[in-house]
């Protein structure tokens, strides 16, 4: 009981006194985390635009995948990941494995279904409801297009922010991918895994309450943006 | 509301005693008229919806469009506009079939009315750019032609019911139609509103702007009427001018119906 509070105050003591090692962490974390956003976004939002507005053979089928994809596994994602990357794999030659850059690839592939299903979803429902009405105004594709993407604005962040609290989140994809390097690759939930298990808690402790902090911070994001969203008809 | 119908009326009076009887040749061509719809068939979940429909219109000004719910008005009007495809038989706007070229001199005012998820001016705004470039003079104008000027930065789907289908109209007429088809425009409109919008109606008439108006009132159709077109279970029951139709209705169901007694 004792060593509970004592580590609760250290930790508390090493977020507030700004510990080098603790701000290297966080900061990896929130770079590979982000740069993964971004890449899945670009794939995510495409793919499920592509697919909520044509109609092609199989697309049933496609949404399906989507939809199970959603719920990959992290650590599957990083054993494929460090299939395709290790040595002998078929990426070997790159020589990612063990570097933030596999750990991007990793966590991409782990929300990038997410936002893909999704936005798929909202992107479809949407251009249904404006469906008749632009054809009537014969409203050129890539306007109706861009106009579905503006007015389902704040669902697509709400999307967004869902896929950055998995990616941030998970521990199995970037442990297997990344190693868990000190100073490398280390991010705050390989961290605490393997600070937990060496029995320091209060590093483990900080990292958890800061990883509890983005988590809210992304949460009570999400939620003004659907109040906002609500408050003026837009969703 | 009612000190903008007021300044409309005195307004669209003035416009409409100027010059009434302008050039109908040149009216009717510019109105994609006539309009012929030959065997017009749509068929879903096994019923005949619309059946071997046949219409004629070849006059300009006002053709309202009556009949019984689910007689297939607003089916016929999709159909007329080209939004679905018929299961035989052929809608013909001046010999052309309704494709994008002739739905972009069209506008449609649906029954329910479908509104972006943006403000009344930005739904404004989004139809003035496909045009070119959005005049803001002309929008403003136009919201305040239908009292929704105060209401400019408002979302509009925030709006009451009647508002939604004001702003419907308005945007429908920032298109610069040649045709409009409006579907029941003023169903859930206060008198002072209907009176307003009928006002438009009117107007764009007078400017040779060809319009199809489905209404259940029998009074406004009284009012806008130029001709009618009774449709009773997907076919055309009656076509005939307005005074004729609402004095002397020679088919049986437009009797009933003229009379309130039910038809189905
Ligand atoms: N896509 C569709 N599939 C099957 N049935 C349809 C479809 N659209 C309309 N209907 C049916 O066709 C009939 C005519 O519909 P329509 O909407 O044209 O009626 P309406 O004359 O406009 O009636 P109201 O006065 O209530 O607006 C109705 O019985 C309706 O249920
Ligand atoms: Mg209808």
């Amino acid at each position: 009981m004792q060593d509970f509070a004592e580590a609760f105050r250290l930790a508390f003591s090493l977020v507030l006194s700004g510990d080098a090692d603790l701000f290297e962490i966080i900061w990896l974390s929130l770079q590979v985390s982000l740069t993964a956003l971004l890449i899945s976004c670009v794939i995510g939002f495409g793919l499920g635009t592509v697919v909520a507005l044509s109609r092609f053979p199989g697309r049933g089928g496609v949404i399906v995948l989507f939809n199970t994809l959603m719920g990959l596994p992290p650590v599957v994602v990083g054993l494929l990941v460090y299939l395709a990357l290790s040595r002998a794999g078929p990426l070997g030659v790159l020589g990612l494995l063990y570097t933030p850059a596999a750990m991007i690839i990793a966590q991409s592939i782990l929300i990038t279904p997410i936002i893909a299903a999704l936005s798929r979803q909202i992107v479809e429902d949407l251009f249904c409801e404006y469906d008749e009405l632009f054809r009537s105004l014969t409203v050129p594709l890539h306007t109706a297009m861009a106009a579905v993407l503006w007015d389902a604005r704040y669902s697509l962040i709400t999307v967004a922010l869902a896929g950055f609290g998995r990616a941030i989140a998970e521990v199995g994809a970037v442990m297997i991918v990344g190693g868990n390097i000190d100073h490398l690759t280390r991010v705050m939930t390989t961290a605490i895994a393997l600070e937990t298990s060496k029995g320091d808690l209060s590093l483990a402790l900080a990292l958890g309450i800061v990883l509890l902090a983005i988590s809210m911070t992304v949460n009570a994001l999400g939620l003004s943006l659907r109040s906002t969203a609500g408050r003026q008809a837009y969703a | 509301m009612h000190d903008v119908a007021l300044k409309l009326s005195g307004r669209i009076a003035d416009a409409a005693s100027s010059d009434a009887a302008t050039d109908a040749a040149v009216l009717n061509a510019a109105a994609l008229l006539p309009l012929v719809v030959r065997n017009l068939s749509f068929r879903a979940g096994g019923r005949s919806l619309i059946d071997a429909l046949d219409l004629e219109i070849t006059a300009p000004g006002v053709t309202t469009v009556m009949g019984p719910n689910g007689a297939g008005k607003s089916l016929l009007l999709r159909l007329l506009h080209g939004l679905i495809p018929p299961s035989a038989g052929e809608v013909l706007w001046a010999g052309m079939p309704p494709d994008r070229e002739v739905q972009k001199q069209q506008a449609m005012v649906f029954q329910k009315p479908v509104l972006l998820r943006r403000s009344v001016a930005d739904n404004m705004d989004f139809v003035m750019k496909l045009a070119g470039a959005p005049d803001v003079e002309r929008r403003d104008s136009l919201l305040q032609e239908v009292g929704l000027l105060p209401l400019s930065a408002q979302p509009a789907r925030l709006l009451s019911g009647g508002e939604q289908q004001r702003l419907s109209l308005a945007r429908a007429l920032a298109t610069n139609p040649q045709v409009l088809l409006l579907d029941e425009p003023t169903a859930s409109l206060d008198p002072a509103s209907v009176m307003t919008i009928e006002r438009i109606v009117k107007d764009a008439s007078g400017r040779g702007i060809k319009i199809i108006f489905v209404t259940h009132d029998l009074a406004q159709a009284k009012r806008i009427a130029d001709e009618v077109v009774f449709l009773h279970q997907g076919r055309v029951a009656e076509h005939a001018p307005a005074a004729d139709f609402f004095e002397r209705p020679t088919s049986s169901v437009a009797c009933d119906y003229l009379a309130g007694r039910i038809v189905l």
